[in-house]
């Protein structure tokens, strides 16, 4: 078995072998061994039941490489730091529109040059789990941005992290990013992965994230792969402090098996966690959603919201775990997965989960999947309204639901676009 | 002249017979009440009026204006000008009322070979309506009916029923849930959109709402038929002797 275990990481072994030359090999080092203890998780690994890693990484694909003369175009007002073919791209980011307290390091000139609070953060316990895609990132993570706020500074303007693949053959990526927001700091950050050219690309993206005392952050999160064949991971770690506050919307359309998985941690009392989003999946797409919320102080508040949509022979996944600790009294959480299923052979698997270890909380879950509902639609054609407008006005609603507290009007209405946009390639 | 005309009609759900030969004929301008009590059908010859799914139709016509509207799609029935307002208006959480109602607007428009409406004046009807009806700003920012309080929802449909302009409008139970105040508002709404070339099909158990919205005939209906029709006078005779009559006529 254990050999078994070791062949199934071989294929990564001479990218590690590159990667621990540049920066932070001790921390490359103990997240390589984690993961090559076990290797990819195939469907035995209860957190990975859903999802086969293992099939889907078989034949690993070369490491991408930056290229010169390729140009990414804009998808709403933001200021842009790119990502692209796994390294940070200065020369294409609007470094020049960053507003006073806000700065932006690449990761690798952060990891080379060992910048003290950064690889503290990075060998936090937060970061250094079991979690074999998480713990691969770590060991052979190229490149990202340290984006930093200052105490007390507010950013109106988003901030947007785009990876990006370019290359037209299947590249695998490894970045990972850190947004560390200051005491009372607030801000809005969108973080994509997408790609120009749908090959079977190989992606795993990592956002470090870190609330000081009362900060607050929205992220809006959105997976914009393209194609029917990538292979993506999006891991969002995240640490909340005192009256901390975290919304992470999520948009996430399908292009083969995407895993987005969100590990946070409520490490201060009175802080505040909203995870939403939708998942748009047809053909043979599969999205999985994958949480752990771990309140460990008193007082907190999580609420999650998830919908899904599901067309053709696309699969869904929701498993979301709720953890309240020892003396993390009067938590207050809500956890929902929703699916529509638009066909007969789409699927979804909801497995919502509590571990609460504290007698004073309030903590629910719910979750229900089904076909559009008929009064619904009724109503609506009752109204006048043809039935295919009427049940795409129930989709991007349903899909809309998932949204609900998200403030930045431009990016709702960007997120209202990508929804009818994807309903309209929906085979009549 | 004849506005609605149902002929004969027999309809089943399931292996269930609901209604059992149903006659009855509605002229321009007419305000017809159908009273009966509980389980007879009064809800379900609205839906099969409006066309909603799952009524099996065993026999008989609907003509609306001389045309046979049972084998139209619901929206092609409310393009001619079939209204109901729900029982129960469902909650739709997620699609913006506006964004509803200038939806069902345009797709009317479109479908009887009329312009789109432009925002300005779509935005105005909707402000004039909503004034007469009580319809706050508040609520039409909402998602459609989400968090409504049952008085909320009847004026949501009727505010439709005003934007949309309809030839027959059908207020099913359109008094359940209700209390005086909300009652005399949505019956106002609907008395002011009384017109000559519009008439209404107002179904109800109790007299109560006719006192509200006055009709010009009344229909007992039980056991899945209409058993017997008469002026306003019949209402209040129902009102002091119940349907006991209908009920033991037909089982006797």
């Amino acid at each position: 078995m254990a050999q078994f275990a070791a062949a199934a990481g071989d294929a990564f072994a001479p990218m590690y072998e590159e990667m621990k030359l540049r920066g932070a090999a001790g921390l490359r080092t103990a997240a390589w061994e984690t993961f090559a203890a076990k290797g990819l998780p195939n469907r035995r690994v209860e957190s990975w039941h859903y999802t086969d890693l293992k099939a889907a990484l078989a034949r690993p694909a070369p490491l991408a490489i930056a290229r010169g003369g390729v140009e990414v175009a804009r998808a709403h007002d933001s200021i842009r730091l790119v990502v692209l073919d796994g390294a940070f791209r200065p020369e294409l980011s609007d470094l020049a529109a960053l507003p006073r307290g806000v700065t932006v390091q690449p990761l690798r000139e952060a990891l080379t040059q060992g910048t003290p609070g950064i690889m503290a953060l990075l060998a936090s316990d937060d970061v250094r789990t079991d979690d074999a895609a998480l713990s691969l990132n770590t060991a052979l993570m190229q490149d990202g941005v340290v984006l930093r706020i200052a105490d007390g500074v507010t950013i109106e303007r988003p901030i947007e992290i785009a990876g990006v693949l370019s290359s037209e053959e299947a590249r695998s990526s490894f970045t990972r990013s850190l947004v560390v927001l200051g005491k009372g700091a607030r801000a809005t950050i969108v973080e994509t992965a997408g790609d120009l050219t749908g090959v079977a690309a190989q992606d795993n993206q990592a956002l470090i994230v870190r609330l000081a005392p009362g900060a607050m952050l929205d992220l809006f999160t959105h997976a914009a792969g393209q194609g029917e064949t990538q292979t993506r991971v999006m891991s969002l770690v995240a640490h909340l402090d005192e009256g901390a506050a975290l919304s992470a919307f999520s948009l996430i359309e399908g292009a083969g098996l995407l895993r987005r998985q969100m590990f946070v941690r409520i490490d201060g009392e009175h802080a505040r966690l909203a995870l939403q989003g939708a998942t748009l999946a047809r053909g043979r797409d599969h999205v999985d959603v994958t949480l752990v919320v771990d309140h460990a102080k008193p007082n907190g508040q999580s609420r999650e919201r998830f919908r899904n949509i599901l067309d053709g022979s696309s699969a869904g996944v929701f498993q979301g775990k709720t953890i309240v600790r020892p003396g993390a009294q009067k938590t207050d959480g809500v956890m929902q997965s929703k699916a529509v299923l638009l066909s007969d052979s789409a699927t979804m698997n909801n497995k919502p989960e509590l571990e609460i270890f504290a007698d004073d909380v309030q903590c629910g879950h719910g979750a229900t999947c089904g076909r559009l509902d008929k009064d619904q639609l009724f109503y609506l054609m009752a109204r006048g309204v043809p039935r295919g407008e009427a049940e795409m006005l129930l989709i991007e609603g349903f899909a809309n639901e998932a949204f609900e507290g998200f403030g930045n009007e431009a990016l709702r209405s960007f997120i209202s676009a990508r929804v009818s946009h994807w309903m309209s390639g929906r085979a009549a | 002249m004849t506005m609605l005309e149902v002929k004969n009609l027999h309809v089943s759900v399931g292996d269930r017979e609901i209604l059992k030969g149903l006659t009855l004929t509605v002229k321009p301008g007419e305000v017809a009440a159908i009273m009966g009590p509980n389980g007879t059908g009064k809800s379900t010859l609205s839906y099969v009026i409006s066309g909603r799914e799952g009524y099996e139709i065993n026999e008989g016509e609907v003509l609306l204006d001389g045309e046979n509207i049972l084998d139209l799609e619901p929206h092609e029935r409310a393009a001619k000008g079939v209204f109901l307002a729900f029982q129960y208006p469902v909650e739709i959480p997620g699609v913006g009322t506006m964004t509803f109602l200038k939806a069902a607007m345009n797709a009317q428009r479109r479908a009887r070979g009329e312009e789109e409406l432009a925002t300005p004046d779509f935005m105005k009807c909707v402000k004039d309506a909503s004034a007469k009806l009580g319809v706050s700003q508040e609520m039409l920012k909402r998602p459609l009916n989400s968090g409504f309080s049952g008085g909320e929802k009847k004026r949501m449909d009727i505010l439709q029923m005003a934007l949309l302009q309809p030839r027959l409008g059908i207020l099913d139970e359109t008094d359940s849930g209700l209390d005086i105040d909300a009652l005399r508002v949505v019956s106002e709404g609907v008395n002011s959109l009384r017109a000559p070339d519009r008439a209404f099909l107002v179904i109800t158990h109790y007299q109560r709402l006719l006192d509200y919205i006055k009709p010009d005939t009344v229909h007992v209906m039980a056991q899945g038929i209409i058993q017997r029709s008469g002026g306003p006078e019949l209402a209040l005779e129902l009102e002091k002797h119940g349907y006991q009559d209908y009920l033991s006529e037909e089982a006797a």
